[in-house]
């Protein structure tokens, strides 16, 4: 099992419904894979609890971000499988320019700061 | 955000779960892919997936919009409320739904006569217009049905109206191609162009075409129903002929099913002119026609119908000697077939309304003592720090829950009522269908939602006012209760009592009115009286000779049967209705001014035996003789009235009155009649004043006739009797309308009955309802005031003075109620004076019955819990809470 470095215990306010509609684009996968993939692309940095990842799932797709349907997963278990809709991509590029807007804002911010100490 | 997944909150819920079952087992199986032991993997995988049931919750909450949610809670915990007291809330309910019934129905009844437009083609375009006498001011008997020579004058020269058409009824017998039972149906003429200008398309075959439109056409268009009672619904009908009044006829097209206008009793339809003389169509004094138009789309009304007014105007100019009018007046179409409806249907839609109004009240009563109750609980929860107005809405719910079962059942019992209203109610216009639409469930609705905040505001505001804090203040032992609470209850009582003395006193005039009418004495004899009609066919009974031939043989044969004591032939009878009237003038008097209207009176036929055989007395002179036929019958009685009237103190008989209408068929030119001889005045419909009249002799050659047969026992049962001697006479005419004169006399008095009983029955229910009320109330004052009675009677009051001291606070109100109604009554009854007869809106026996009846029903409702009070045990009553 691999070493569990500190977890960021708090993620960003609404990053998660962004990173769930990235997770989205490369196909089809229910809450354990989304889980799964969120926490191994981000080094096991983020942790996704399952707390917020199911409200956040009935969330987009009561928004009309995500489709769901019941099929089998990979162990040949009924799981709930999630697709990104055309909306959700078009929602998923708008969330992304924001997102490297504000990533790159905070950077100049924090980097000239650094410089100042 | 979708209010739906409110909805679907549950079904999510068991979808969560499933997703989250799933997620553990994916966990697990990974965990067990790592390498762990099978417990190991589950316990991790617990501990991963956290608290599910917070998952679970939070998504719920997620899915519960906030106000929805509370308004579901609200509803649930009113309906167990509700529930709890059964009794009280069935009650309301019970109550809430009669109210909302009866005022559904008649709302119902409203919109589809008076409201729904008539399923013509643009209906709002189409107007009734009649001629219109200025002299007689704006009322309604200035409105005069239109005489042919007028509207054919109108349609040409006039350019306002699009198209104009005319109506008048008719009535013929009809047999068939091969001489099937005979039958006299009701018949209507119209113009060739009424249908087009109407919009209507027949179902089968053609409507008439112009040139059909002149005297002697033999086009006929039959009515749906008769079309499927009588030809078997069969198409081929259309082209083939059938007989009426025995002369052939072609049918040209059958009208749609749904067409039942004026009314639908008309059966058949004939060319305007088909039936008319030259004569009815050049004069102008043939006032029995219904003149519809179209306005042209870009004309206003107004200016379309002065060009019309200009027009009659003219005319009243060219024949000073005839009823012309000067002006003309418009109507539209469904207040034209609602005419002697709408004044009862306002007045019991008002009643219904003030019904509707005390079940408000009352149900908020009985809320306000229940908020009582509940006071300290509000007044704990507000110093907790609930809003006002989240208090309010929880108390709303309640009456929101009992107005809406309210509603539900009044629809289903306004389904019944409705239909046996429109069943009862004969004058009721049956132009268009009696049902519950869109609008009127819209209606509903309102009646519903304004119900509620009636009955539910009020008690609402009251118990989390500023005022609330007192009640966490008053200490179980304060004697008084809360001064303003009991204010407010007595207020309501004395509304609901004032609206209830409304419609007693209401439902009292027109009851009064209705036995009036029913003792009014008619002028003749109406017991064991046998009446029935015929009308003689003009093809087979073509000469006066013909026909009195006829109606002398019959009178003789029904003379002679055993029983019969008398028998009356006349074109009509006392009590049957209007008929007819001709206006006349007197030769030997100086002509009438040309601004003044010309005298007239009704116009009858009778037979010399007709005045003994009725019991019609006479005043002077004498009746007719058998010699006065054919060409000497310019002879003509008149009755009291018409010599009251127009020959004050002044011997009328030896007189000629000139009637221009009634040319005279035995003597062409002859249009003076000498007076004869002057009888008693007899009504020709109950309820309506006596007219000028004047009898012309039968013998004369009149064709279509009432017969009255006085016998010596039940009436009814001479009837077959009687039509045997007409089939022996001639097996082919038909007998209509077998009724007793009471039964005649009666069929004028079904509508004044159904409004005085159903008044009744509305003022009867609001008195039990204020009675109720009123019981409630002094009930809920008493166990208030337990306490402090028990110390006065510790401190020696007497038991009597108790109980006078509980009625006077319960009869204070009543009494209150009682003058703040007469005083509106006497208003009220204004409104509706003209459905009263014989009976003054302060009629003062009305106002005592009354007043007795109210102050005997308040006493007694205010008896019992006082009575109760005044037993009270003293010790209990200091030791209760």
């Amino acid at each position: 099992m691999p070493g569990k470095t500190q977890p960021q215990a708090e993620m960003l306010k609404g990053t998660l419904d962004m990173m769930v509609l990235r997770t989205l684009v490369s196909g089809d996968a229910h809450g354990h894979t989304i889980a799964k993939v969120i926490e191994h692309t981000s080094e096991n940095l983020l942790e996704v609890e399952q707390g917020s990842l199911y409200p956040a799932l009935h969330r987009l797709e009561d928004r009309k971000w995500v489709s769901s349907y019941w099929g089998a997963s990979e162990n040949n278990r009924k799981a709930k499988f999630y697709r990104l809709t055309a909306e959700g991509r078009k929602q998923l590029a708008r969330e992304t320019t924001r997102w490297r807007q504000m990533t790159r804002a905070i950077g100049l911010v924090m980097g000239e700061e650094g410089g100042a100490q | 955000m979708s209010w739906l997944r409110f909805f679907r909150r549950k079904r999510k819920d068991v979808e969560l779960q499933a997703e989250l079952d799933a997620f553990l087992s994916e966990e697990i199986a990974d965990n067990v892919a790592r390498g762990m032991s099978p417990e190991e993997a589950r316990r991790r995988a617990r501990v991963k997936l956290g608290n599910s049931q917070q998952v679970r919750e939070s998504l719920w909450v997620q899915n519960s919009p906030m106000p929805l949610t509370h308004l579901f809670r609200d509803l649930k915990y009113a309906f167990r409320t509700l529930r709890r007291t059964p009794g009280f809330s069935v009650i309301a309910i019970v109550v809430m739904a009669l109210c909302m019934g009866a005022a559904i129905s008649l709302f119902t009844i409203v919109r589809s006569v008076l409201l729904r437009p008539l399923p013509f083609r643009d209906p709002a375009r189409l107007v009734v217009v009649y001629e219109h006498r200025r002299t007689n001011g704006a009322a309604a008997d200035s409105r005069t049905q239109v005489a042919p020579a007028d509207f054919y004058d109108w349609r040409s020269k006039t350019r306002g109206f699009e198209d104009m058409a005319i109506i008048r009824y008719a009535g013929y017998n009809l047999t068939g191609e091969r001489s099937e039972l005979p039958e006299s149906v009701r018949a209507a003429a119209g113009s060739w162009n009424l249908f087009q200008l109407l919009g209507v398309t027949p179902a089968f075959g053609r409507t008439f075409s112009e040139q059909e439109d002149r005297p002697g056409s033999t086009a006929v268009m039959l009515s749906w129903s008769v079309f499927e009672r009588r030809f078997a619904g069969d198409p081929g009908i259309v082209g083939r002929q059938i007989h009426l009044d025995g002369r052939p006829a072609t049918v040209v097209g059958v009208l749609p099913s749904w067409f039942s206008y004026p009314d639908a009793g008309i059966q058949l339809w004939r060319p305007y002119q088909a039936d008319a003389s030259s004569e009815f169509l050049q004069h102008h004094d043939f006032h029995q026609s219904l003149v519809i138009a179209r306005l042209r789309p870009d004309v206003s009304l107004a200016s379309a119908l002065e060009e019309v007014g200009a027009v009659q105007y003219q005319l009243h100019l060219q024949y000073p000697h005839d009823p012309v009018a000067e002006d003309v007046t418009p109507r539209s179409l469904n207040e034209d077939l609602a005419g002697n409806v709408k004044k009862p249907l306002n007045l019991m839609m008002s009643a219904v309304g003030c019904m509707l109004l005390i079940g408000c009240l009352n149900v908020s009563n009985l809320l306000v003592a229940r908020g009582a109750a509940r006071q300290k609980e509000v007044a704990i929860r507000s110093a907790l720090g609930a809003r006002r107005a989240t208090l309010i809405r929880e108390q709303l719910a309640e009456s929101v829950l009992i107005c809406a079962a309210g509603c539900v059942g009044g629809i289903a019992l306004s389904v019944v009522a409705t239909r046996s209203l429109a069943h009862t109610w004969k004058d009721l216009p049956t132009a268009q269908g009696i049902y519950i639409d869109g609008t009127v469930i819209a209606f509903a609705s309102v009646l519903m939602i304004t119900a509620t905040l009636i009955a539910g505001l009020l008690p609402a505001l009251s118990t989390t006012g500023k005022a609330m804090m007192n009640a966490l203040q008053a200490s179980a032992r304060t004697g008084a209760s809360s001064v303003s609470r009991t204010l407010l209850r007595k207020s309501l009582l004395t509304a609901e009592i004032g609206i209830t003395v409304v419609l007693l006193v209401s439902a009292g005039l027109l009851l009064k009115s209705f036995l009036r009418l029913r003792a009014a004495d008619v002028g003749c004899i109406t017991q064991n009286m046998l009446t029935l009609k015929y009308s003689l066919p003009e093809k087979k009974y073509d000469t006066p000779e013909k026909r009195n031939a006829f109606n002398e043989a019959l009178l003789e044969r029904v003379r002679n049967i055993p029983g019969v004591r008398a028998a009356a032939l006349g074109n009509t009878l006392p009590g049957a209705g209007y008929w007819g009237d001709f206006i006349f003038t007197v030769k030997e008097h100086p002509p009438v001014n040309a601004s003044e209207n010309l005298p007239e009176a009704l116009s009858r036929w009778a037979d010399p035996g007709y005045f003994s055989a009725l019991g019609i007395p006479l005043v002077s002179g004498r009746f007719f003789t058998d010699d006065e036929r054919g060409a000497r019958s310019y002879k003509v009685i008149v009755n009291n009235q018409l010599v009251r009237r127009y020959f004050p103190g002044e011997d009328p008989i030896g007189r000629h009155l000139h009637v221009p209408a009634h040319p005279h068929d035995g003597a062409p030119g002859i249009v003076d009649y000498e007076i004869v001889g002057v009888v008693g005045d007899t009504l020709y419909q109950v309820g309506k004043e006596p007219k000028a009249a004047m009898y012309f002799p039968m013998l004369e050659g009149t064709g279509s006739q009432m017969l009255a047969v006085h016998t010596t026992s039940a009436p009814l049962q001479f009837s077959i009797p009687v039509q045997r001697q007409i089939a022996a006479l001639d097996p082919e005419l038909p007998v209509s309308d077998v009724r007793t004169m009471d039964e005649v006399i009666g069929a004028s008095l079904v509508n004044a009955s159904l409004s005085a009983r159903l008044v009744l029955v509305f003022a009867i229910l609001s008195l039990l309802l204020a009675a109720v009320g009123l019981y409630g109330v002094l009930s809920y004052l008493a166990t208030q005031r337990t306490t402090e009675l028990g110390i006065r009677m510790a401190l020696g009051a007497q038991r009597d003075q108790l109980l006078r001291l509980m009625l006077g606070d319960g009869m204070r109100p009543a009494l209150l109620g009682l003058g703040l109604g007469l005083a509106v009554s006497f208003v009220a009854t204004r409104l509706f004076q003209s459905m009263l007869f014989g009976t003054k809106p302060l009629d003062p026996v009305v106002l005592c019955c009354v007043v007795g009846t109210l102050f005997a029903v308040a006493v007694l409702a205010c008896l019992a819990p006082a009575w109760r009070a005044s037993r009270l045990d003293p010790m209990q009553a200091l030791r209760a809470d």
